[in-house]
This record gives structure tokens, sequence and C-alpha cells, in this order.
């Protein structure tokens, strides 16, 4: 059981990682990435948000989904919970950490189209994950999307002040960045644990 | 029958998140500050940024948390100071107006030009060209595409003659004219001033009557004649400290190149 455990974080945190080896998740990635403050908050949000959906989403999909015989409404349903998780998170950061709030604009109501937080959920229905499991693979998850966004975020920061051609500048380089990364990723893939 | 539980299960699940929203709502509504709206209320609505603040709205809840000037608004002007300092109990700071002012008098047929220009018609794209200065010979006039013309909210700049003018009727002072001009001749002056330079141009004087007829030579005739001794000679040009400037307008009558104006 624990085995099994391991084995999923190891996997969703670095041989599986949902941006790097998926790629899923991307607009955040890219989008709240310039300051390693904003890739944090985005991170813990995402974090969240996985977990929560995991946990709720098994729920009604063993409970009320799967007895009803109504598994083809798996995607509505489950879109239908992350958008008021997100919702949810959204009021609470705007009552709580205001600065954060505003830091992150538009990138926060994104998470409810975010194909990662999607993703986690449809693959722990694929995966026959039990509620354990589920939320393990969503919390591991959202740690594999923080590992990434906020290694790269380090590196954007460092990017500023980098000396590279004229032509890159911007978004050019950044692309580049992250393809390099994913390339050290690949790194990781077809590593079976246990 | 499939169908129907469909729509009951996502309808009741819509249903159910609903409430437990509508209850986070009410748990964590964030209470606005009366002020604020009050403030945004009296502004002039531009959303043109002079005061520092990411438009009307930035500057409200400033001015309702304390960290903005009351008289921070630009194109309210004293007005608006007055109203937003009652609303918000605190004494006006004397808001000084200022005023745009573009510092050339070089009209067409008195320049003289390198080229035709017949590129994109900005300022911007053409002060890349000719060694900044476009087509004019001189190197600090007025490119006259009319870049300030376009970024104004006010319509208070207009091109007369091939060189940018300012309204001072409309003019509010709110400077994005002077933040756009690649040439950077147009400046903020007191709104109270009425002897202004109108050259920017460092070159000495047996230069610039080679291209100009209205440009500064310091031959430093205001500057011995102004009674206020409020008029010196930097770098081949003539500067008005409006600190100092009685408003006798002595220094645009005696001009021999016409490029002081009396503006008042």
């Amino acid at each position: 059981m624990l085995a099994s455990l391991v084995s999923i974080s190891l996997g969703a945190i670095l041989v599986n990682n949902f941006i790097f080896s998926q790629f899923l998740g991307l607009c955040p990635f890219l989008g709240v990435s310039n300051k390693m403050s904003t890739a944090t908050g985005m991170s813990v949000a995402v974090i969240f948000v996985m977990t929560m959906a995991s946990a709720i989403c098994w729920i009604i999909n063993e409970y009320l989904l799967i007895p009803l015989g109504l598994e083809f409404m798996q995607t509505v349903a489950y879109i239908l919970v992350i958008a008021v998780l997100v919702q949810f998170v959204e009021m609470f950061l705007k009552k709580a950490i205001p600065s954060l709030y505003s830091a992150m604009g538009i990138f926060l109501p994104l998470i409810t189209t975010n194909c990662a937080v999607l993703g986690v959920v449809l693959l722990n229905t694929q995966n026959y994950y039990n509620f354990l499991e589920s939320v393990v693979y969503g919390f591991t998850g959202g740690l594999g999307f923080t590992l990434a966004i906020v290694l790269f975020s380090s590196v954007r920061e460092r990017l500023e002040f980098a000396d590279y051609p004229k032509a890159f500048e911007g978004f050019a380089i950044c692309l580049v960045a992250a393809a390099l990364f994913a390339l050290a990723f690949m790194g990781f893939s077809g590593m079976k644990i246990l | 029958m499939t169908v129907l539980w469909a729509i009951v299960v996502l309808g009741a699940l819509g249903l159910v998140f609903g409430i437990l929203l509508a209850v986070a709502g009410k748990v964590f509504a964030v209470e606005k500050d009366p002020k604020e709206e009050a403030v945004r209320a009296v502004l002039a609505g531009a959303n043109c940024g002079a005061c520092g603040y990411p438009g009307c709205d930035g500057y409200a809840a400033a001015v309702a948390k304390g960290e903005a000037p009351a008289n921070g608004c630009v194109p309210g002007g004293a007005a608006v100071a007055a109203q937003i300092s009652e609303i918000m109990g605190v004494s006006a700071g004397a808001g000084e107006a200022n005023m745009a002012f573009v510092r050339c008098s070089g009209t067409c047929g008195h320049t003289k030009e390198k080229f035709t220009y017949e590129g994109i018609p900005s300022c911007l794209a053409a002060s890349r060209l000719g060694g900044g200065s476009g087509a004019n010979v001189c190197t600090a006039g007025c490119l006259g595409y009319g870049d300030c013309v376009a970024v104004c909210s006010f319509d208070a700049i207009h091109l007369v003659d091939g060189i940018a003018q300012v309204d001072r009727s409309k003019c509010v002072g709110c400077a994005k004219c002077v933040a756009v001009c690649p040439k950077n001749l147009i400046t903020l002056v007191p709104a109270a001033s009425t002897d202004v330079v109108g050259c920017n141009s460092k070159d000495k004087g047996p230069a610039i009557t080679k291209y100009c007829d209205y440009g500064c030579i310091a031959c430093s005739k205001c500057k011995r004649e102004c009674p206020a001794d409020a008029i010196t000679i930097t770098d081949f040009l003539a500067v008005i400290d409006q600190t100092l400037c009685v408003h006798c307008g002595h220094c645009a009558d005696i001009c021999p190149r016409n490029c002081i104006h009396d503006i008042g």
C-alpha cells in the first residue's frame, strides 16, 4: 500500500511531471513564472485545487456517477467541481491575501480551465485509483507543478540579467529555457519505481 | 431514464455548490471603503495615469488608504482636489497647475529639410532616421508627425504649420505628450507662466541661422535686459526661471530671433 503511494508520488513529481512530461498546465507555467513569489503563490493555489478536486471528484464518481451508471458525465461533473473550487480559492485569497490575489490576476480564474487540474482527476479515474491514491496523486501532481514552476521562475529571474541575442528577447528565450528544462526532465522518463 | 438521472444529479450538484459558494461569498466578503467610492466618483475619470496610479480606480484606492495626496488628480485640478480633501477630511495641498509647452518655433518654410520623408507618419519612426532628427536639419526641433496629438486625451495639442502647439485652454498638464515626444521637446511649465523660450537647440548661433529662422542663437540680449535676472544662457540656449519671472513680456518683445513667446 505504502509502496504504491510512494510510486505514485515520485511518478507524479518527477517521472510523469505534469508540465515537463505530460505538457499539461503550460498556460500558468509560462504566464505566472516571471517572479518567484507569484509562482509560489500560484503553486499553492494549484496544489490546493488539485488535492481537493481529486478528493471530491473521487467521491462524486464513486458514490454518485458509477452507481447511477453516469460515467459518461464524468468530465462535466469534474469541471463543475473544479470551477467551484477555483471560485472558492479566489474568494479566500481576495479576503486573506489581497496582494497575492492581485499579483496572480487573470491566471487565478484560469486555473478553472487549467488542463493539469482536469488531467489529474481524469487520470485518477482512468488508473482506477482508490480514494487515498487519488488524493496523493492530486497532491503530488500539484507538488510536481510547483517544482516545475518554481524552478523555472528562478531561471527566468536570472534570465533578466543574462546576455543573449536581442532577437531572443522576451518570450522567445523563455520558451527556449522551458524546452531545455523539459529535455532535462526527459531523463526521468521510463523509470520504474518498484 | 439515464438522461433524467444525469439532469437530476448535475442539477443537484450545481445547486449544492451554488449554495456553498453563496455562503462562502458572505463569509469572505471584502468590505470596500466607502471613501474609496466617494473619491472615485469625483475624479475626472479620464484614466490618464498622470497621478502615477493605474487608472482612476487605483488612485481612488490609494487616496482612501491615505497613501496618495488629495491633489494627485492632474486633469481634475484644484476643484477635484478640494472635493477629495473634503471627503478625506484633510486640507488640500496647493496643487500647482502645469501646462505642456512645445519648445520649438520652426514652422514650415522657416526651417530646412535634408530629405523628403515618406515613411510612417510618426515622430518615433522618423526620429530613427537622419541621425535622430528625421528629415529636419535641426537636431532638436519638432518633427511634426503628431505623436503628441495622438496621445492627448483632451484634444489639447495640434499640429499648426508643421509644429505641435498646445491649446492652453484645454491642456490639463497630464504630461502624456511629454513622455511620448522622441525629441523630449515638450515640457511642463507652470500654468501662470507667460514668457517661454520656443527653442531647444543647443547648436551655436552661426550654425542655427543656416537652417532655422527662429532658433535661439544665445545672443544674451534677453539675459541682459531682463529686469528680474530670470534668464540664463545654458548650452547656447536661453532658459527662463519661471519662479523668478515677473511676466513683463520684455524678453519676448526684444528677442531678435522671435523665439521667446508671450503666451500669457
